[in-house]
């Protein structure tokens, strides 16, 4: 795939979390605009390994946009300018020839730098441990029908299931506040019957790991809605306060 | 831990307490606002002096009123911890570029600095009129109404030590109700002389406007309340009410009494 986009790219260089790292300029040329950007990367990073040197490292898996890996902070905002897309779903035309595009990791102080531009994200699988699952005994298929769940309560588990966990919320949110994530992870399950017997636990669980990690506090700005790939949105996080105080305010735990 | 404080510590927790607190210093406005306005009563100030004194010695005001310096006490230092925190969430390396525009209102994200302002405000504000009243001197003004001819004549108190800080009683001869009370009016008229003072609480009450149109519906998201039914009604509050109708109000106080002295 061969064009004619010329552009320089200014890419956050860390060799690992003890070092620190800087903003290394790098010109890249004969982008095409049908390029996604990780595939952009995929060049400036064949020709670094050509030139012997270090190639760029970046998260990413699927390039389909539905499995969370990729992350990078564009140009000041997270997976690029473009609403509702993964980095791998941002196209080159999505930008001008001769740009200049700063590329940065998420940066959180719960979200560790591993190397350049990934980032450990543990800290939402800790989470998603501490109470994101339904303990039941699936047995056999059921028959369809047999759990009446209206199509609004439906749709909005869908909504909020639809977050593939990649942290742009946590990115993007000038606190560094998990809350959207959180509260995809807390709405998807107590809007179904299956997710009622640990419902109060698992906001109250959920929400005191998320605190411990070093996440900030929500100040309900809606950067992270506004950002977030999946377009979850912040009725989830109201969701998730009612189900929190009300969990506080009502569970036997003590 | 016990749960209490373990909730009210939590990150929802403090939301809790900014969004509680938050709204009841929103209630106290309106008090506020309805109130001083009395001032631009033409009647030299003796309804807005008045009610001055009902307002700092009734008890059940004085009682809400220990309580709004509490909350406003709560609400400035759990915001500066909870800004202090988030800050610290970020991490030692900043972001070289952010493009904070393109997904959030500036209100939003600059709730500290407004609040700070406020908090400088609220300081000012009432070193100018509260600290006096109570603590420092101020003179008293003696209004006489004629009850034959509904007509009150207004003349500054000199006479024996008043205690407290209103007398009232009636000259039978002559029919008339005397009442000799401290002149916080005459404070008003002389502080908003100062063309500085003036332009800080003009630029504070945008402060309160600003601070409003985001901290109002913000805290009714942090209570849970993010609905289709609702959400119009919080909106106009938020930014009809709060953000525009209420500055517009205290504003006029310092404007109207600065164009008036010149």
């Amino acid at each position: 795939m061969e064009g004619n986009m010329n552009l320089t790219l200014k890419v956050w260089r860390q060799k690992n979390s003890k070092t620190k790292g800087k903003l290394e300029t790098y010109a890249v040329s004969g982008i095409s605009e049908d390029m996604s950007f990780l595939e952009m990367f995929d060049v400036l990073n064949e020709r670094l390994i050509s030139e012997n040197k270090e190639p760029v490292a970046f998260d990413h898996d699927c390039r389909e946009g539905i499995c969370g890996m990729c992350s990078m902070y564009i140009n000041g905002e997270p997976h690029g300018p473009i609403k509702g897309v993964t980095t791998c779903q941002l196209h080159m035309r999505s930008f001008k020839d001769g740009d200049t595009i700063v590329v940065e990791p998420w940066r959180a102080q719960a979200f560790p730098i591993v190397k350049d531009l990934a980032v450990n994200r543990s800290a939402f699988d800790r989470i998603m441990s501490a109470g994101g699952y339904v303990s039941i005994n699936t047995g056999n298929a059921r028959d369809a029908n047999s759990l009446p769940i209206s199509k609004i309560a439906a749709d909005e588990a869908f909504s909020a299931a639809a977050c593939i966990g990649c942290g742009a919320c946590v990115a993007a949110c000038k606190n560094a506040s998990a809350m959207l994530f959180v509260s995809a992870k807390v709405s998807q399950l107590s809007l179904l019957p299956q997710g009622q017997p640990e419902r109060k636990m698992r906001a109250e669980r959920m929400v005191a790991q998320m605190d411990a990690e070093g996440f900030g506090a929500c100040t309900n700005t809606g950067a992270c809605s506004a950002e977030c790939p999946k377009s979850i949105s912040l009725e989830h996080i109201a969701r998730l306060n009612r189900e929190y105080l009300g969990a506080k305010l009502t569970s036997d735990a003590v | 831990m016990s749960w209490i404080t373990q909730t009210l510590t939590s990150s929802i927790g403090k939301k809790l307490v900014m969004a509680l607190s938050g709204l009841f210093l929103c209630t106290f406005l309106i008090v506020h606002l309805v109130g001083n306005l009395q001032v631009f009563n033409s009647d030299n100030g003796m309804a807005f002096n008045t009610y001055a004194v009902f307002m700092t010695t009734n008890p059940l005001i004085k009682t809400v009123s220990y309580g709004l310096y509490a909350l406003i006490l709560i609400h400035a230092f759990e915001g500066l911890y909870l800004a202090f925190q988030n800050y610290k969430a970020r991490g030692a390396q900043r972001y070289a570029v952010e493009k904070g525009s393109a997904n959030s209102s500036w209100f939003s994200r600059n709730m500290a600095v407004l609040g700070t302002v406020l908090l400088v405000f609220i300081v000012v504000h009432m070193s100018n009129f509260w600290f006096d009243y109570k603590f420092g001197y101020t003179p008293y003004t003696q209004y006489e109404t004629s009850l034959t001819t509904g007509e009150t004549t207004a003349k500054a108190y000199e006479g024996p030590e008043i205690k407290g800080k209103m007398e009232e009683f009636m000259r039978e001869e002559s029919n008339t109700r005397v009442v000799i009370v401290k002149d916080l009016y005459r404070s008003v008229v002389e502080a908003f002389k100062n063309p500085i003072l003036v332009i800080f609480y003009v630029l504070a009450m945008f402060s309160v406007s600003f601070h409003l149109v985001h901290g109002f519906k913000s805290a009714f998201q942090t209570l849970g309340i993010n609905h289709t039914k609702y959400n119009p009604i919080l909106n106009f509050l938020g930014v009809g009410v709060f953000g525009i109708l209420v500055p517009i109000g205290f504003v006029l106080m310092p404007i109207v009494f600065f164009l008036k002295s010149l």
